[in-house]
């Protein structure tokens, strides 16, 4: 199973709110998080997917995209 | 001393005419939370961190440099070729009539860089909290720079950015560890 960096939470919708309600928000919880010394000899991405990444190991991975257009 | 290399760590490419961007990429300039920030906070609290860690604080600050230079890139790309118009609409003509189109280190507000942004306690783990918080803080940031922009090009620059902060996380986590010097102790309970 993937492992989710993302966590779900669902805020209290008032009676009376001046607003449309976001039922669903989201925080990021990012792989350092999990790893508090990192373990040798974990596998690496090539230079040049790592140079795109931003980092040597996919464990370090953390993917984030842009909610712009996306909110409810 | 330093060794420069007259090129970007990371490329960046700005695909969109948005000076407003360039407002807001400001906090990542001059912002307390921002590169300038982190490297001369870094650079100046590991003169008297433990020499175990000196080289880690020594290394992110340099990196923070070479971020504050991407950071300069997209404000510049995105600002250079504005009309006055054009910056007046981004709310950038404050920022002209005192400094025209040049760069200054202030955060997406206007607020001047102040050196009590930053913190050096001179307890170890004082300052690597402070640092690790610090990169958490510009994670965030850079997470809400990438929801304020559908330009690809730049989100790429800045997620690249993103993922820097969080090594640099795992980095500050492990001198903490590395301080707390408990690691492969056997432990009875």
């Amino acid at each position: 199973m993937e492992f989710s960096q993302v966590r779900v939470y669902h805020p209290f919708v008032g009676p009376f709110d001046p607003c449309p309600p976001i039922l669903t928000k989201t925080y990021q919880t990012p792989v350092q998080l999990f790893i508090p010394f990192q373990p040798p000899n974990l596998p690496q991405f090539n230079p040049q997917e790592a140079l795109f990444k931003g980092t040597l190991w996919p464990a370090l991975y953390s993917p984030y995209e842009s909610k712009w257009g996306k909110e409810q | 001393m330093w060794v420069y290399e007259k090129k970007l760590q990371y490329p960046v490419r700005v695909s969109k005419c948005d000076p407003h961007m360039a407002k807001l990429l400001l906090e990542q300039y001059g912002g307390a939370d921002g590169e300038l920030a982190a490297a001369l906070r870094y650079l100046n609290q590991r003169y008297t961190i433990p020499d175990k860690v000196i080289g880690l604080l020594n290394d992110i600050g340099t990196e923070e440099f070479a971020h504050l230079e991407m950071i300069a890139t997209m404000v510049y790309k995105l600002t250079k070729d504005a009309t006055l118009e054009q910056l007046k609409a981004a709310g950038l003509d404050p920022h002209y009539v005192n400094h025209d189109r040049a760069l200054f280190y202030q955060n997406a507000a206007g607020d001047p860089w102040t050196a009590t942004y930053i913190q050096a306690k001179g307890d170890p783990i004082a300052d690597l909290y402070e640092d690790i918080a610090a990169e958490e803080k510009a994670r965030a940031t850079y997470q809400w720079l990438i929801d304020m922009t559908d330009d690809v090009d730049l989100q790429d620059s800045l997620k690249f950015l993103r993922e820097r902060e969080v090594v640099h996380s795992l980095r500050f986590r492990e001198a903490v560890e590395i301080l707390k010097d408990d690691r492969g102790t056997k432990k009875f309970f």
